[in-house]
């Protein structure tokens, strides 16, 4: 495919690319902006490591591509961070040691943090069927999940 | 006290003076490299003495006639501003002995923990380790260096004894200081090691701090990168990058045994900038970005030999069966009174076959390593769970000194015991060579279900028996391929034939989170159930009456207890099962609640209740968090995972095709720790995972009547 222009804010800052519009959005953000944070764990959307928000939805950035994110806002984990301060949801999860390898994490926060837009005050079963899309391996839902309302119980205070 | 001795006491060995040892030999090198100051290293003793040592021992040969040489297994260091560092073979993939290594060394020691730094798996820094796994690393290399910061600790002491002309019961090691106790006046151990070049060897016999006066280990000290971790900064080996770096990709076969019959690399090297390397079975491709590098290994034309025919996942327990090795051959066979006898006081007997599939690690961060050549000298960055055991195939296949080699290993995103082989490491150094620049190699999904190898399926053949007072008279219980962990009963039995038939496993196997404990601890506890209820007895007063060991008796009520078993009211479909086990100092006991919702309706788990007795308890916190995630992993294995293939050709090698447990599939569970203060600690990474598949067999049997044998029990989600 032959190279395009393309442009797309990321985490805030309007980034200009050229590249194979049919590259996947996970590939362009890893290698083209060393934004390594959404990770590759099975390239068919079914374990969430690939999180990104697009205009602030959910989007598995190992299926959608750079032609599709063009003219888009994405937010990465990276990208939760303020002067220092980390996301409530961020915060949460260190507070419950809610990961172990950590390796789906940035997907499951950012999961976490849109869940918590469209939904602030989630019941437990709301928080596993919105974070069903995830997988964590390592077993450490049961800390996601109080993380996650400690975070929505953080915002509403 | 007792003082570790100096340097003249470490053997001279050949390998020694060119491993990496011989820096310990060579005091002032070694010390000039740290930086000056105070370096104990901890002797690896008799069975954990090293593979790899004892193979370059035969290399190299030691003095002729000596005693065999002793190699080392960890090393820490305090230089001249107080920090301390410890270096050690083992690595970090979630179960966080990055902290709790640095806890008990900050507890013998008397730093903050904040002071300790790990350099873990990088085999150019730390002594050679066999691996990280079978749960070894806490009780270990932890006690090995709570015996090394201990000794330094000492060597401290006496260091401000002497300077101040008092005896060392004078001088007491707090906060990172020593201090006279007469007058408080106290030296920082930054001033103490500063100017040293102290090189000692810790006594094995050196007293250690009581773990009921712990004030650092023994607590629940977050994790230690943790925000790194969730602000994405950390750099797992697959996010690893080198200057000029290109991707490779490797040629796979259609099936588990083809043999590469014919290849044609023409189209993939006429391609620009394009590298194709074929050497006898290996053929693979690097080009400066993924997408091109994929293109080229589309173009290869390559023509496979099939393998012989052998099984597929229906009909894999039949095949492993008849391909066993007969009963009664193997040395793992435990016998004890006369089984023909035991038949002869028995009024009643149970015959059963319990199976397990071939299952997947699956860990989320599939392999992946970056390899870099700088002439004939090697650097790989990777994520392994034997980073010597990388390095060793390296230096084997390039033929190649273990000091043009160097491995480094990221804190790294889980094994589960799926990350020991170094076939990534080898197709990623050649690649880069090929290729005269840096390479990365990251495995698809596909490659990691494919590529690795699987939990060992087995069949486990068991036949029991039960006297007319409702007591065990017999048991037999043969393991085929699977293994032998977990293989013998705890229960007391006057007449029992334990024993592994190996036989020939039609896909990879290797280890797996607890072995063969995952399909041992299933049948034996399954069993007790069914043999339970052919005595009329409830399961629990079946299991109390034949225990013995009060670790597990204690693990079991604590289970029961928590749970509320002996108040469960019965509820329409719902059901309750237990299961018990003790394995590699440990007891782990679990209670299950589930629901069915219909008939042939989904299986839900409702509760889980688990108590787990390791020992002493470093980080509680983090303990709970093994049982936690070794029952959501187990839940896996029980109920949903297992791989489908036939004849050596994996079908299902995707996450959309192999279901795992998700957050909707896990209930909160409930864990119970059982602390033993008077106990060294033990290690929690496996265990754990042992009772939740026979709980829940269990479980279904009191809701439905129904006995499942096969693992995994309900793989749609229902029954």
């Amino acid at each position: 495919m032959p190279l395009v222009q393309l442009e797309l804010e990321v985490n805030g800052t309007r980034q200009q690319l050229r590249v194979d519009p049919e590259r996947t959005l996970l590939s362009v953000l890893r290698e083209e902006l060393d934004l390594t944070g959404a990770k590759y764990g099975c390239g068919e959307g079914s374990c969430g490591a690939c999180t990104v928000l697009i205009d602030g939805q959910t989007h598995h950035a190992c299926k959608s591509t750079i032609a599709e994110a063009a003219g888009k806002s994405i937010t990465t984990i990276e990208g939760l961070e303020r002067d220092g301060a980390l996301h409530p949801v961020q915060q949460a999860f260190l507070d419950h040691n809610a990961l172990q390898c950590g390796y789906c994490t940035p997907g499951m926060i950012l999961g976490a943090v849109a869940l918590l837009q469209a939904r602030p005050h989630p019941t437990e079963d709301e928080i596993r069927d919105g974070l069903n899309g995830h997988l964590c391996r390592c077993g450490a839902y049961q800390r996601i999940v109080a993380a996650v309302q400690t975070a929505a119980g953080r915002a509403s205070s | 006290m007792t003082r570790p001795n100096h340097g003249d006491r470490l053997p001279l060995t050949d390998r020694e003076r060119t491993g990496l040892n011989t820096a310990l030999l060579d005091r002032r090198a070694f010390l000039k490299r740290l930086g000056g100051g105070i370096a104990v290293a901890c002797l690896a003793t008799g069975r954990h003495r090293s593979a790899f040592g004892q193979a370059m021992d035969h290399e190299r040969r030691p003095f002729a006639g000596d005693k065999e040489p002793e190699a080392i297994s960890a090393w820490l260091h305090v230089d001249g501003q107080g920090r301390v560092t410890v270096y050690t073979g083992k690595v970090e993939l979630g179960q966080n002995v990055r902290t709790s290594l640095g806890q008990v060394v900050a507890e013998e020691l008397r730093v903050p923990f904040d002071s300790v730094d790990l350099i873990m798996g990088d085999t150019a820094q730390v002594p050679f380790d066999n691996g990280t796994f079978a749960s070894q690393t806490t009780p270990i290399m932890g006690l090995q260096l709570r015996k090394a910061a201990a000794a330094a600790r000492e060597e401290l002491e006496a260091t401000a004894a002497e300077r101040w002309q008092v005896t060392p019961d004078e001088v007491a090691a707090r906060d990172g200081k020593v201090v006279r106790q007469r007058d408080g006046t106290a030296l920082t151990y930054g001033e103490l090691a500063a100017g040293q070049e102290f090189v000692g060897v810790v006594d094995d016999a050196i007293e250690l701090t009581r773990t009921e006066t712990w004030v650092v280990a023994g607590t629940s000290v977050p994790k230690r990168n943790a925000r790194d971790i969730v602000t994405g900064r950390h750099r797992f080996a697959s996010d690893w990058k080198r200057p000029g770096m290109w991707h490779g990709k490797v040629l796979r076969p259609p099936a588990y045994g083809a043999k590469l019959a014919s290849v044609d690399l023409s189209a993939a090297r006429g391609m620009p900038n394009v590298v194709a390397v074929h050497d006898d079975q290996f053929v693979g491709v690097a080009a400066p970005d993924e997408a091109t590098a994929a293109r080229a290994l589309a173009a290869i034309q390559a023509t496979w030999d099939p393998p012989a025919a052998t099984c597929n996942d229906r009909n894999l327990h039949a095949y492993l069966v008849d391909n066993a090795r007969p009963s009664g051959s193997d040395p793992s066979r435990i016998q004890q009174g006369s089984i023909e006898e035991g038949k002869r006081a028995s009024s009643q007997t149970v015959e059963a076959s319990y199976t397990a599939a071939f299952i997947a690690h699956a860990p989320l961060e599939p392999r992946g390593a970056v390899a870099e050549w700088a002439g004939d000298n090697l650097t790989i960055w990777t994520g392994t769970q034997r980073p010597f055991g990388a390095l060793m195939e390296l230096m084997r296949v390039f033929e190649l000194p273990r000091e043009r080699i160097r491995v480094l290993v990221p804190d790294t995103g889980s094994g589960y015991g799926g990350k020991h082989s170094a076939e990534l490491e080898v197709e990623t150094a050649r690649l880069a060579r090929a290729a005269g620049r840096p390479v990365r190699v990251g495995w698809t999904r596909e490659e990691e279900f494919a590529w690795g190898y699987f939990r060992p399926a087995g069949v486990v053949e068991t036949a029991a028996g039960l006297d007319s007072q409702g007591r065990l008279a017999f048991w037999s219980f043969e393991n085929i391929n699977s293994g032998t962990a977990g293989l013998d009963t705890p229960y007391r039995v006057p007449h029992r034939a334990v024993e592994f038939r190996p036989s020939r496993p039609p896909m990879r196997q290797g280890a797996y989170r607890a072995l063969a404990s995952t399909l041992n601890h299933f049948a034996r506890e399954s069993l007790m159930d069914e043999l339970a209820r052919a005595a009329h007895q409830d399961p629990l007063s079946f299991r109390l009456a034949h225990l013995d060991d009060e670790r597990l008796i204690a693990t079991l009520q604590a289970a029961v207890a928590k749970f509320g078993w002996r108040d469960w009211t019965r509820q329409e479909g719902r059901g309750i099962g237990l299961a018990c086990g003790a394995e590699k100092g440990s007891c782990v006991a679990a209670c299950v609640e589930i629901a069915l919702d219909g008939p042939g309706g989904s299986l839900r788990v409702t509760r889980v209740v688990q108590a787990f007795q390791p020992g002493s308890i470093v980080n509680p916190d983090q303990m709970a968090s093994q049982v936690e995630g070794a029952v959501a992993m187990g839940i896996g294995g029980a109920l949903f995972e297992s791989m489908r293939f036939e004849d050596g050709v994996l079908r299902n090698g995707q996450f959309s095709r192999y279901r795992m447990p998700r957050p909707r599939d896990v209930p909160s569970i409930e864990v119970v720790l059982l602390n033993r203060p008077e106990l060294l600690p033990t290690g929690g990474g496996e265990i754990p995972i042992v009772a939740i598949a026979p709980a829940l067999a269990n479980a279904i049997h009191d809701a439905t009547g129904q006995r499942l044998r096969s693992l995994p029990l309900a793989p749609a989600g229902r029954l």
